[in-house]
């Protein structure tokens, strides 16, 4: 594959690993107010992209773009491309029911339903037409060791989830995630309302899922995006200033402004 | 605008003890050779016991780097401004490990009659200790081209070099009573052409914390 520059910082380097998500030239307006300009950048499969920013800059807006969440606001108005795997996402016969399945997301406040823990991760291949018991004990048990809490809470499958700590409840929702096989998992700040102890775990399960998931995490932590991110996209008031390997990011980025960033100068 | 004055005043702290370290290890050298040169027996000890300053302050800067790196954690040029100042402080503690090395090989030749007069050697710690003046400066101003062009001289330390050994050697035959002298005159200009090389070093680490690649200025 040869050195590809879309544009100024935007570091592609040649590479064998496949692009699961490509933003071509995405534009968004919330009504008049323009909060995404002119985004390029490829994503990679197998790697954990951070996007990093301001308040304000429109790194959730972005992340909500890439499972069409963004257009439940109804004044929003998209232009460009982004491809999932080669298909535009916004292609009228494109269907986001199909690209949620495969599309999993975590938010910053952990919302288990209000079920079992066992009934929480049955839920999504419940929906999709799994009724074999069997079957679904197999999918829980997976998708729990998957999030790494299975142990914490194989006794007590059919307690429920409000119960547990928000840490486990934050994984609670990963194994959800899980459960339906996603290809992807969207991370939108998962650990600012935890401990430092159950956002450590959760940094730890990133990095054991990006073997088997491509993650894309937007975090306001920077030294979480350097610990656990390959990648990091540095956006500031709408639009992507930078985006390369982790390691040169915070190394020796760039821009200016991303170095102003990361280096705290300004914020 | 958000301005971490902490970690700002800690890089200007590292600033100065380092500048302070070079200082020191400047004087060792210009010491160590001035005791050569008059056969001070008394100020080559005082170089060997001064030593224990250079020492101390790079475990000082090693203490504050380490307090730095736990606590700002910081990233791109002020950690490449962090890690530079260790290799920088690495540099200068060896270089005045050199100037000890200096005053011991006087207080080995000790009162004998210098079997020729020290011109050259002066010479070269001149040029090393005017590297050294250069490159702290490069340091303070984030002046690549300094950095560069002070590495440059490294090569007229090293031709003087050359020139001394061979004369050295040259003597041996015909002095074969003054092999000690000329064996530990030999050990001095190596050290000095060390110095040297440290700077050089210097140079590099300096270039890497402005620019984010390593350079190699001894190729």
């Amino acid at each position: 594959m040869s050195l590809q520059i879309i544009q100024d910082n935007i570091d592609i380097e040649p590479t064998n690993q496949k692009i699961v998500y490509d933003t071509k030239d995405l534009n968004l307006w919330y009504g008049e107010e323009q909060a995404l300009k002119n985004i390029n950048f490829p994503i990679y499969e197998n790697e954990v992209t951070a996007i990093i920013g301001p308040s304000g800059c429109g790194k959730s807006t972005y992340i909500k773009t890439l499972n069409r969440m963004v257009e439940l606001v109804p004044i929003v108005r998209i232009s460009g491309e982004i491809l999932y795997r080669g298909k535009n996402i916004f292609d009228k016969a494109y269907k986001e029911e199909e690209l949620r399945t495969k599309v999993g997301m975590v938010f910053q406040k952990p919302n288990p339903f209000p079920k079992s823990i066992y009934d929480n991760i049955a839920y999504g291949p419940r929906i999709h037409g799994i009724r074999n018991k069997k079957i679904l004990d197999e999918i829980v048990e997976k998708s729990l060791r998957g999030a790494a809490i299975w142990d914490e809470v194989k006794d007590r499958l059919h307690e429920n989830a409000y119960g547990l700590s928000g840490g486990q409840q934050q994984r609670i929702c990963i194994a959800r995630c899980l459960a339906i096989e996603p290809d992807v998992i969207l991370m939108d700040e998962p650990t600012s309302a935890l401990d430092p102890i159950s956002t450590l775990k959760i940094e730890e399960l990133v990095q054991e899922l990006k073997q088997n998931f491509s993650i894309i995490i937007v975090t306001h932590n920077m030294q979480q995006a350097a610990r656990i991110s390959d990648r990091t996209a540095f956006f500031l008031s709408g639009e992507i200033i930078e985006y390369a390997k982790t390691d040169k990011m915070f190394s020796n980025p760039s821009d200016k402004r991303t170095e102003d960033y990361i280096t705290g100068r300004f914020g | 605008m958000a301005i971490r004055t902490t970690l700002d005043k800690d890089l200007e702290r590292l600033k100065e003890l380092l500048i302070e370290m070079v200082n020191l290890s400047k004087t060792a050298v210009e010491k160590s050779v001035q005791s050569l040169a008059h056969q001070n027996i008394m100020m080559a000890q005082e170089i060997i016991e001064e030593d224990q300053k250079i020492n101390e302050l790079e475990e000082k800067i090693n203490n504050l780097i380490i307090q730095l790196i736990a606590q700002q954690q910081p990233v791109a040029s002020d950690l490449r401004a962090i890690i530079a100042g260790l290799k920088i402080s690495n540099d200068v503690e060896r270089i005045g490990d050199l100037a000890v090395n200096i005053a011991k090989s006087v207080l080995h030749i000790g009162e004998s009659p210098l079997i020729k007069p020290i011109v050259d050697l002066p010479k070269m710690a001149d040029m090393s200790i005017d590297m050294l003046t250069k490159v702290i400066q490069a340091y303070i101003d984030s002046d690549i081209d300094l950095a560069i062009q002070t590495a440059k001289y490294d090569d007229n330390v090293d031709e003087l070099y050359g020139k001394i050994i061979n004369e050295l050697f040259e003597l041996m035959p015909t002095k074969p009573e003054s092999l000690n002298q000329i064996t530990q005159l030999a050990f001095i200009c190596r050290n000095l052409e060390r110095v040297a090389d440290h700077t050089t070093n210097m140079s590099e680490h300096i270039i890497y914390m402005v620019k984010g690649k390593n350079v190699d200025l001894n190729a």
